[in-house]
Formats: C-alpha cells, structure tokens, sequence
C-alpha cells in the first residue's frame, strides 16, 4: 500500500511529507523526483494510488481552493490533518469531502454532544460516506447539465471515419435531507423494455430534433449510484452528494448527429504567408438556435502577424495561444458563415515541426449531438416530503431537459499532406485531393 | 489565518525560542509553537530535541493541538525510545474517551509508533477497540492490526488478535469489513501458507454484500481480496462473477481494474459453450474501452493491462481497433502504448484501417512516437500476411520522404520482412540501395548491410557496395563490424572469383587490427571455416534462416498467465512479475490462474492461449538480430581468449596464401559438384599448424580452435579460469600481480602476470607459499630473466608441486603467498580451484565404487544443486572429463540420467559422485561421499565452475 505522501515544489523542495511504512525514508524524495510510484516492498495496485492522488487533489480543492505553492503552506496543517484521515496505513479511507467538512474543520471541534459524534462517525463508515444528515435548504433545488464532446476523424474526402460522443451528466444538489432520485433518460435498452419507441424507431429521424432512444456504449456513475440495481434493472438511482458532483460519464457511437461541419481551406503563398479560410455550416433544423459558439484555429509557432476578416461575430488572434479565436453569440440551423484569415510567417530554419493541432469547436445547442434525453428526474424524501412548490420550482426554472449545457466538436483530421517545411496545414484539409 | 509564516522561521536560537513557547501557559501560543515545530519537522530540520517538551503538550482537550503532537511522536518516537513512553499513559487515557474520534485517533496514532515498549502498553487498549461499539473506532483498529503485525508479527498471533481480526469480516458495517479484509490480506501475504484468509462460500458471500455498500477503496481491497479465491466449481464462479459484474460501471478505474481482474481470473473456470461466458466477453469491452477516457496516467495503466487483456482473450477487444486511435494531445507514452495495442489487434480485417493510421503517424512530429509507428507497419506485415505487400509499399513510400530517422527504420524493419517472406520483396533492394549513404545509426547501417549480403548475388554491384563500409571498418559499432564480416563472407562464398581479397582484408581487419574478442573469435572462426572446408562453410554460413512470426514479441505464455493475476498493480504496468522488483519475501508467492474446466478444449481458437502453459505451442522464438552463425557463436565458447597473444606472425604467415586451397575446392565443388572434401596440405590454417579436426562436428572443431590460441596442443585441458588481480599495484609499491591456477598433463601451474605500475625498475623476484591444506609449493624458482621496466608486464608459468609441507588452511583452498623484489616484501592469499589437484588416475573400478560407495558413512553425504546448466549427460561427461573427473557408469532411471563419478585429490583422497540430471530441468543435483567430508563443499564448486564454463 502507499508507504508515504509527498507535495513538492517546482523546485523540487518538500512541502508536505508525510510517511505511513517503515520502508519509506527521507531519501525517498530522491526516488520521486523520477516516479511517481515506486515500488520496494509490495506490488501495489497503481491504479488505486493514481486514482487516489487525484482524490487527493479534489479534497484539497474543496477545502482551498487552487493547489498552489502558497495555498498548501497556507494550509499545511489541514493537509496534515486530511492525510491522517484519508490514508491509514497507506490504505485510503473515507474521502469524501461531504463527510470529512463534518469533522475535520480547522475551527477546533467544539464539544460535541454524544448523538453527533455517533452521527459523524456512522456517517464517515457508512453507506452512505458522502452525504451528511440533517442538511437543510429553505428551497430545494436540484440542478442538471448535459455536456458533450464529439470526437471526429475525417477522411481526406470529408467522410467521417469515426465519431464518438463522451457526455457527461452534472448535477448540483441543493436539497433537505436524505433525497432519493431516481434518473431517466432515452436508453434504447429501457426504452425497448418497456415495448415503446418501437413503432418509428427508424434510426433515422429529423435533424436536430433527436431521437427517440438512444444506444449507450457504455456508461460509469459516481459511488452514490447503486450499480447493482443499474445492472439488473437498467434504472439509475441514487442518495446524491451535497453540491455539485458527477453523476454519470457515458459514450455513444452510433447516430451522432453533428451540429455543425467545418471546412477549412489552406493555400501557401510563398514561405511566409498562408492563407486560410474556414466556412461553418449549422446542420440542424432552423427554428433551433445554437449559441456560444467559439471556433478555435491554431496558427503555426512562427506566426507573426494574423489579419482576418469574418462575415459574423468577433474574431481575434492570440498570439499566447498560438490561434485564432472566432466568437459567434447565436447561429440559427441550416446556416453559414465564413472567417478568412492571412498569416505572416517569420522566416524560419528550425527544424522543429509543427504539431498541427485540429479545430475546435465550443457550442450550446438545444439538444444534444448523442441524442441523449433526459426522461425524468425524480426526487422522494420519505421523512420531510418536500412541498408541492418545491418540486414543481425545481422542474420547471432549474430543469433544463432542452437545454443540455456546451457541447465540444472537436474534429481530427485523419491527414495532410506535409511538405518539407512546417506548412500550417489546418483541420481537415483534404490529404489527396 | 495563514500558516506559511511558519516556513519561514530560520533564525538562530530558534530551537531555545520554540522550548519557551511550547512551555508557556497560554494555550494559543503553545499551539502556534507546536505548528512551527511540524513545519520545521516537514522541511527536513531536525527538531527531536524538543520531544520532551511537546508531549508536554499531549494532555488537552484540543482535538487539532493533539493531532499534531501525535503527528510529531510518530516522526521521532523510533529516535527517542525512552521519552517516548512517557506518552504512553496518555495514548492508554484517550483510548477510553468518550469520543469516538479521540479513540480511534489514538489507536491509530499507536500503531504507527514503531517502539517496543511502547507497542506492550498497545495490546490491551487494542483488543477493546476491535470490540467497540463504534463502527469508526473498529475500523481503524482493524487496520492497527496489521501495523502492529509489521511491528512484531509473533505478538499478534499470541494475543490471538488475528481471530478478531476474521471476526470483522462479518460484521455489520460495510467498512470495518473492507479495513479487515485489507489488513488480512496484507498479513497473509507475509505468511503465505498460513491459513489466514480462510475463504469460503460463506463468508465470500459476506465480502460480496460488503462490496456493494462499502467506500469506492474498500470495493477495491475487496476485489483483490476475492480475485486470490479459488471457486470450488464453475457455478460458483459464475454466481461470482455475476455478482461482480456491476463494478464495471464504477467511475472509479482502479475499482473497474480490480472487478476485471476477478472476472478475467474466474473466466478460466467457465466453459465457452456457456451462454454466460458469452456475456461476460461481452460486457468486458466496454469498461476497458472507457477507462481510455480517464486521467492521463490512468489511462497509461489502463493501457498496459489492455496490453495484457488483449493477449490473452484477444476475442475481447477485436472489434474496438478505433478507440486505439491516438488523439494529437495525447502524452507520448499514452500514444507509444496506443500503438502497441494497435499492433496486437491488427488483423485481416482491420489492416487497411490500421495502416492508414500508422502511415499518418509517420508524419508525426515526435520523434519516438514516428520510430515506433514505423515499426509497427513492419510487425503489421510480419502478423497479417495479406497485407505484407501494402505494407512494403508504404514503408516505400515513407523512405522516399527521405526524412532521415523514417528511412532508417524503415530499413531495419524491412530486413525483418525479408526474413519472413524471403524471394518475395527483392525488387525493393534498389531502392534501398539508393539511401544507404544516408545511413548514420548502427542498427540501421547493419540491416543494410545484411541485406546485401544476403541477396549479394542478386546486387551487381555488392562487392562495391560492402567495401564502401569497410573503409571505415574500426569506427563502426561492434554491430555492424559483426554484420559486414558475415556480409562480406557471404559475398564470397556466393561469388568466389571476385571477391578474395575483400574476404582477406575483412579477415584481417577482424582478427588482427581488432581489440574486439567477439569479432575476433568469429573472425577466426569464419578463416577456419572457410580454410578448412568450403563446402561446409557454405552449408553454415548460407544455411536456411528458420523464419520469424509475430509471436516474438508475445508475453511468455507462464508469465502472461501470471500477469493477469495481477491486473491493476505495479506487476502489470511493468509486465514483470513482482519477484522482479519487490524487495523481501513479499509478493514472491506467484499467483496462477485457476486451471481451465472448459469442456470444449479442442473448439478453442488457436489464439487463445490455454492456462496450462506447457501445453501452448511455443513458437521458436528468433531474436531480431537472427543469424545462424551469431546464435552458434553465442552458444558456449567458453574459455576467453586468455594469456599469450594470439601467436600474431603465425597469423600473418597463414594469411599469406589463406586462400589457396579454399578457393579452388570452393571452386571446384562449385562447378564440379565434387564431394566435399579436405583442404588438404595447399595451406596453412591461422594459428599453429595442428591438424584440424576433420569431419569432427563444428562445435568440437571450435573446441579445438580454442586449444589453438591456448598455444598448448594438449588434450587434457582443465578448465583454467581468467586471471584476476590478486595484488594490487596500491599495496605493493607499485607492483601488480594477477594470476590463475592451471593443470596440464598432469602438471600444475600458476600462471603470473607481474606488471610494474612504479616509476622505478623492478628486479630480483622471488616467490615463497606458506604451509598449505594440500602442499602446494613452487617447484622451480620465480624466474624473471631481465629487469622489469616501468610501465611493462611479464608473463610467468609457476611450475608447482604438492610435496611441500602441509596445514589445514580456512578455507581448504586458501593459498598464502610472498612475493619479494629488490623493493620489498610482499604478501597476499588466493584460493585456488580444487579441480587442478584432480589426478589423471583418478578412475575408480566398478566394483570397487560401489563397495566404497556403501563402505562410506551416510552422513558423510553431501548434496548440493547446480543450477542453470543445460547441457546433457553425454556432454557433461566428457566435460568433466577433461578435468580428470571420471564417469564410471551412467544409469537412466524413471527418465532421469544418473552419472556415477569418482576423482582422486593429489594426496590420495578419493571423492565419489552421483549426479543427477532431469530433462528440460537445467538443475543438476550433486550428491558426493568422501572420507574427509570437508573437502566437498570446494568439489561441488570445481563442479560448478567446470560446468558453466
């Protein structure tokens, strides 16, 4: 198990060192410098240490903020504090921050009755790690994002190669006590269960309206999810954590629909100055609205001036980020817009290529590019049985079932041709045309 | 509040300054004391004079001032023992608080004080905390279990605290059940026969409701916990795995790897014609697919179990090629390990996909990642035959970009094509041809070069091509110098007319201008061969590659069963098993997979490597350096070239007319057909004329060869080892004497090296042995004919004889010594090998062997293993042989060989041997029986030593 924890500088110094094994010695800093796990007396379980240290890192977060240099000296005691309770022995234990802020505080503990310390030491060992009792909200609501990044490999033609959607469901929860949710959305496997969606269940359905089921890869839900119930029934229910959490990741491949296509055009002029232009086409119905879009175009490293010009929206050239960034606020479906730009190369010998990052996209649009729907969410206190306004408040201001929160195209592509010198060549720049 | 003003503190006086404060009444400023003391403690400054003081500080009802004492009696509790008993009271106190939290913070803190003292006052308070009736206070006494049992194991199986200990697997909350199972699991992995973590259906039943209620790390110590079980049959297992499966969507990877692993292990057990297995095939692709969209160091341990997975039920993955793809913003080693896989599923049906891909990796920026991408189009032709031709078509395509380190590679990588397709992609040699001047890396320049000399007679101009790298010839690596010896041989017994002075000059350059042993003996034997026997040479050196597959780069099927055992930790991230790398006993239980009950074994896909090992057809595994000469000059060539040089005007004589002969019976069986036959008297073999050992086979020619360059054409030759220094130039003035021992038709030697490393001349040597175990002494004079010369060496054979006076030395085998010179006197020991005191009439008769075989007390035996040797009883006999170690009968019992042997020591002793060797078991047991039992402990060494080289 983890013989010993250590937080360095950049330097390289030790700021938080705490040892848990014998085997672990000071000079064990040395070893670290190199590895980030390092083995002399058991054959650890690397996965359980890496998934740990990003635990670490989210505890830490919770409780102040940015990890940095000043903030962990700021807060060593704390830290102290938090290894003592998290790792015993090297073995990780309760690291929910939900329960650790009952009890570990900073403030001294003030003498607790004897009720809650069992409450805080039942809580801390028991099914439930991550959710105190007793939380009260005046107004309980419950709040729930869709976000999705389409992956996309294109072929040199414009086909798409492969595409896949990663989603993930979050959710802030602000609710009274001992909520148990229940969370529905268009699974084909739920939906084909329960005999519906069979009758225009072609796959194919109209742009942007979505569909009725969708086929789910594969999905992984947050600890508060009962996978075995999710196993059996197919049905995701759960006692949510306080706050914000992620409920669930998930991926689909098939039936993506793409909001939007993208297609860039390069022409070098000379060995100084290239000249792109990209053109966006909205591929959804027209009375849909997509907003917040930002289109992302890297430039090559020896850039030295960008002029562009665009029909819509704002464009800027960030020479720190080394691209070019179009803003549009809204586009309406079936659309198009256009950005041209001229880049002024400096004359270069450095051999050093070009890693000729894709573009990217960021959008809102009001439905989301796997299809996903939530079906319901519903939500049961058996002890305070929330009040009708409650409810109805929460599902119709905060439940945004039209609204899945950004999305994320971003979209390799599968080639260019490359010639000699570093030529910028950009997205999906046909590889043999 | 901030806290890093206490980082800051460094002024003098510091340490008095903290003592007063720590002291003081006020508690806010006791407190702010005890947080500077930690935060000197963590930067490394020594602050364990202030012990006394800070307990002091102990007894408070401030639950943070007292986490930090604690914090600081754990770090110097082990450097100051006896303070630190005066916290015991204390620890005893608050292990009966109250608080819960107080309770078990002091139980904890407890067992992490490594004192002895301290761990007595421990066990009571212990045994009330693993009964307390706070869920919180019992897990954390659980785990104090296990520190205790790393403290002193013997203490916690008497105060029978491990029963206690399997008592919390059943209780009723979820995660003093994960805590135990740690604990346990832990302790028996330092007793690995105990009995510790009795499994049983029932109480795996308790562990598989645990699982579902429990923290995301007790699921994973329970995963690993279940996944050493051992279900009693395929239902059982099945209900398992069934149960198990429901973590494959936890969002937690390690609890995703663990489940895997239980499910990946349990799978032996289940038949495939079961629907189930189906299923469960089924469901393990998508988890493992998702883990690829972890964290990048995740994703990388993720990788290399994907690694493993995939080589084991290949089935799994076949279809999800794609999601192997890598992503531009991947870091390189997620991308190297990407590539890797992608190899491993590469199949007929994904080829145009894959190599589409790799292509475009090959455009890449990073330099490794490019490497790697082009060598994977080469495996990817050498596993799927049907894309060998688009293959070599794109790895042309790539050289013609002329990018430097692409069109090297591509040249490695197509000489490995060539071994597996031979005849089939010639035509690409031009091409080749054209970038050889471009080829600056070793590994590169040494493909090439195989490749010309393999296909020389279809190069017209090979011979130009190969004396272009000679030019160069002592500045190449050792690789390519080795390779465009064979190359040029090649060459020439491919095209003899035009070619005989390249070969010469090769020849030279090999054995007289290089330092290089390796390059020398092959040089040798490549003159030897082709002075000897053309015909033969032609059958060695062009003889027919056994050709290489995909499998070379495959897991070890023992390994890779071992591996999946270990799904998830450090084992298989670094594919090695964890005796590799684990320091102690721990770990070194190897862990095996449960033996396959499938009935439908003969169904199986030959991919699919069954469990038991032995039974999968291991392929011949070729290294990727394949040549049939280089493996056999690896075999065991033991002597090193030792001592006198290599009798260098004999060479130059013999390379005055090498060829002669060779050539024109090279010619002659070339046009003529004409049988094989003797170099005859036209010319003189390198070395001192002796005759050569016709129709002998080559491994005993080169035997041969060896005694050679010995210069002593003797036939009883006991192993001699290299010389060693025995006295360094630092102790003796500057003189340095290094030596061995040698016997020699029945003479023994000591052969000296004396070297002056002073700056004056030395002279008059002389040479004295104190009284020995066997009386060695000198039986000539040390005679050194002129002055040595600063900065010279010489070289002397010590006669010795064995009739001076005698004491038993300790070791046996210790040899005192004084060498003197016109400077001083000086004096080392040696130990010399038993084997030279080995007389040549040391053959016993039969009868009389046994008779004294059984006239020996038993408890005179001696056994000993010798490991690691693989030759057979036949060779051995003859090796041990030739060291006046005699084999007087050989009985092969129940498959076994046994060899009955007998030597006899130069002052009569007689030692008798039974050795025993197992097929395929490179460990040969040793039994000897002598009258004087002390000497086989040095008998077994000269046995050990003669053997392995």
């Amino acid at each position: 198990m983890i013989g010993g924890l250590f937080i360095y500088n950049h330097k390289g110094e030790v700021l938080i060192s705490r040892v848990y094994r014998d085997d672990i010695g000071r000079n064990a800093v040395d070893a670290f410098r190199v590895n980030v796990i390092h083995a002399r007396q058991q054959n650890v379980n690397a996965a359980m240490v890496f998934e740990f240290l990003y635990k670490m890192c989210d505890v830490m977060t919770a409780y102040f903020g940015k990890i940095s240099e000043e903030n962990i000296k700021n807060n060593f005691v704390l830290i102290y504090e938090l290894l003592d309770e998290i790792l015993d022995f090297g073995y990780p234990q309760n690291s929910e921050t939900g329960a650790l802020k009952t009890f570990i505080t900073q403030q001294g503990i003030k003498s607790q009755t004897k009720e809650e310390q069992s409450q805080i030491t039942s809580q801390v060992t028991g099914q439930i790690g991550w959710r105190r009792e007793g939380i009260k909200y005046r107004r309980n609501e419950l709040f729930l994002d869709v976000l999705e990044s389409v992956n996309l490999l294109m072929s040199p033609q414009g086909q798409v190669l492969s595409a896949h959607v990663s989603g993930r469901v979050v959710m802030k929860s602000y609710l009274s006590g001992m909520p148990e949710c229940k969370f529905g959305m268009n699974d084909k496997i739920v939906i084909e269960k329960q005999g519906k969606g069979t009758a225009d269940e072609t796959g194919k359905s109209e742009l942007g309206s979505g569909k009725q089921s969708i086929a789910i890869d594969d999905c992984t839900f947050h600890q508060c999810v009962r996978l075995s119930k999710f196993d059996s029934e197919r049905s995701i229910s759960f006692i949510p954590p306080d706050g914000e959490f992620e409920l669930m990741r998930y991926r689909t491949t098939k039936d993506i629909i793409l909001p939007f296509r993208v297609i860039p055009l390069v022409r070098e002029v000379g060995r100084t100055k290239l000249e792109v232009k990209v053109v966006i086409k909205s591929n959804f119905k027209p009375s849909l609205l997509a907003q917040k879009i930002e289109v992302r175009i890297p430039t090559p490293l020896n850039t030295s001036g960008v002029q562009v010009i665009c029909m819509k929206g704002k464009a800027k050239y960030k020479a720190s980020e080394n691209a070019i960034v179009w803003k549009i606020k809204r586009m309406a479906g079936m659309k198009e817009s256009q950005i041209s730009a001229e880049i002024e190369l400096l004359p270069t010998n450095d051999k050093k290529k070009w890693a000729r990052p894709p573009i990217s996209m960021n959008f809102e649009v009001p439905f989301a590019p796997s299809g996903l729907k939530v079906r319901y969410l519903k939500v049961f206190e058996p002890k305070l049985n929330y009040s009708d306004h409650d409810v109805i408040k929460w599902s119709s201001s905060t439940f945004r079932e039209h609204r899945p929160g950004p999305s994320t195209q971003i979209e390799r592509p599968c080639g260019s041709p490359w010639e000699r010198t570093c030529l910028p060549v950009l997205g999906f720049h046909p590889r043999r045309s | 509040m901030t806290d890093s003003k206490y980082f800051t503190t460094t002024k003098k006086g510091e340490i008095f300054e903290l003592k007063a404060e720590l002291n003081s009444d006020k508690k806010e400023k006791k407190k702010e004391a005890v947080k500077k003391v930690i935060a000197s403690m963590t930067v490394g400054k020594d602050v364990s004079a202030l012990f006394p003081d800070v307990v002091n500080c102990m007894q408070t009802d401030n639950l943070e001032l007292k986490k930090l004492v604690y914090l600081y009696l754990m770090n110097y509790a082990k450097s100051q023992p006896d303070m630190a008993i005066m916290a015991v009271n204390t620890f005893v106190k608050d292990c009966e608080d109250p608080n819960p939290l107080i309770r078990a913070l002091a139980v904890r803190t407890m067992g992490c004080i490594r004192v002895d003292k301290i761990t007595e006052y421990l066990c009571e308070p212990l045994r009330k905390c693993l009964k307390d009736e706070d869920p919180y206070v019992r897990k954390t006494a659980a785990v104090c279990v296990a520190k205790l049992h790393d403290i002193n194991a013997q203490l916690v199986e008497d105060q029978g605290f491990l029963d206690t200990l399997k008592d919390l697997i059943s209780d009723s909350n979820p995660m003093v059940v994960a805590n135990a199972v740690a604990a346990l699991s832990e302790i028996a992995e330092s007793h690995p026969s105990s009995n510790l973590l009795d499994l049983n259906p029932q109480s795996i039943n308790k562990l598989l409701t645990a699982l579902n209620e429990c923290t995301e790390w007790g699921q994973i110590f329970i995963l690993d916990c279940l996944a050493n079980y051992m279900p009693k049959d395929d239902r059982e297992a099945q209900s398992i795995c069934e149960r198990v499966t429901p973590r494959l969507s936890h969002a937690n990877s390690a609890v995703v790897l663990s489940a895997v692993k239980v499910l990946m292990k349990f799978m032996e057990m289940l038949s495939k014609d079961l629907d189930y297995y189906g299923t469960l095939l089924k469901k393990l692709a998508p988890p493992l697919v998702t883990l690829l969209s972890a964290e990048p160091e995740l994703q990388y341990v993720a990788l290399r179990n994907i690694n493993l997975i995939v080589q084991k039920r290949p089935e799994i993955l076949k279809h999800e090629m794609k999601v192997f793809f890598v992503k531009y913003n991947d870091p390189i080693y997620v991308k190297l390990e990407k590539l890797d896989i992608m190899i491993r599923l590469a199949s007929q049906a994904n080829i145009a996909q894959v190599l589409a891909e790799l292509k475009e990796y090959a455009t890449e920026v990073d330099v490794d990642f490019v490497r790697k991408a082009v060598r994977a189009i080469g495996r990817c032709a050498i596993k799927v035959e049907q894309s060998a031709e688009r293959c070599v078509s794109t790895l042309l395509d790539l050289i013609q970009t002329k990018v430097n380190y692409v069109v090297q590679e591509a040249i490695v990588v197509i000489k490995d094509i060539f071994r597996k397709y031979p005849n089939k992609y010639e035509s690409v040699i031009a091409t080749l041809c054209e970038n050889l001047d471009s080829l600056d890396e070793p590994e590169a320049r040494a493909a090439m070069i195989w490749i010309v000399g393999e296909y020389a007679e279809r190069i017209d101009n090979a011979d130009e091509l190969l004396e272009s790298f000679l030019e160069g010839f002592h500045d190449e690596s050792t690789q390519v110098q080795l390779q465009l010896l064979t190359a040029i041989v090649k060459l020439f017994l491919k095209k003899p007319t035009e070619t005989q002075e390249l070969v010469q000059q090769v020849l030279s350059l090999a054995t007289q201008d290089s330092d290089n042993p390796d390059l020398r003996d092959r040089g040798y034997i490549y003159w030897r061969l082709l002075s000897t026997d053309p015909v033969a040479a032609k059958e060695v050196v062009l003889a027919e590659k056994p050709l290489i597959s995909e499998e070379t780069d495959l897991i070890e099927p023992t390994l890779l069963d071992e591996l999946i055992c270990y799904i998830g930790t450090l084992a298989s991230v670094y594919h090695k098993p964890p005796s590799a790398f684990v320091e102690g006993s721990r770990g070194v239980v190897h862990k095996s997979l449960p033996p396959r009950t499938g009935s439908s074994e003969s169904a199986e896909s030959p991919e699919a490597a069954p469990s038991a090992g032995q039974a999968a057809e291991q392929p011949a595994v070729i290294p990727a350096q394949g040549d049939l000469l280089g493996d056999l000059l690896n075999l065991d060539l033991g002597p090193p070239v030792s001592g006198p040089p290599l009798a260098a005007s004999s060479v130059q004589m013999g390379a005055v007319d090498l060829l002669g002969g060779g050539l024109d019976s090279l010619l002659r069986s070339d046009v003529g057909g004409s049988p094989a036959m003797g170099g005859g008297g036209g010319f003189a073999a390198p070395g001192p004329a002796v005759p050569a050992s016709m129709g002998a086979p080559l491994g005993s020619g080169l035997g041969d060869l060896f005694d050679l360059t010995g210069g002593v054409g003797t036939l009883s030759g006991s192993y001699v080892a290299p010389k060693s220094v025995w006295l360094p130039a630092m102790k003796a003035k500057g003189l340095e004497i290094s030596g061995t021992f040698s016997r020699q038709v029945g003479s023994i030697s000591m052969d000296l090296v004396l070297t002056n490393k002073a700056l004056q001349v030395m002279s008059d040597f002389a040479i004295q042995f104190n009284r020995n175990s066997f009386g060695l002494a000198p039986a000539a004079p040390l005679q050194v004919h002129a002055p040595l010369a600063p900065n010279q060496s010489v070289e002397i054979s010590l006669p010795l004889n064995t009739v001076g006076s005698v004491m038993k030395m300790d070791p046996l085998n210790n040899l005192q010594v004084a060498v003197k010179n016109n400077i001083d006197v000086f004096y080392f020991s040696t130990l010399y090998p038993l084997h030279i005191l080995f007389v040549e009439d040391g053959k016993m008769e039969r009868q009389m062997f046994l008779a004294t075989w059984k006239d020996i007390p038993n408890e005179n035996e001696a056994q000993f293993q010798i490991k690691d040797c693989s030759l057979s009883a036949d060779a051995v006999s003859s090796k041990l042989q030739g060291s006046n170690i005699f084999t007087i009968a050989k009985r092969n019992v129940e498959g076994q060989d046994m060899l009955y042997q007998s030597l006899k020591l130069t002052n009569g002793i007689w030692v008798l041997a039974e050795l025993r060797i197992q097929p395929n078991n490179p460990t040969f047991t040793l039994s000897l029986k002598c009258r004087a039992p002390e000497v086989s402990q040095h008998v077994y060494q000269a046995y050990d030593t003669i053997l392995k080289n």
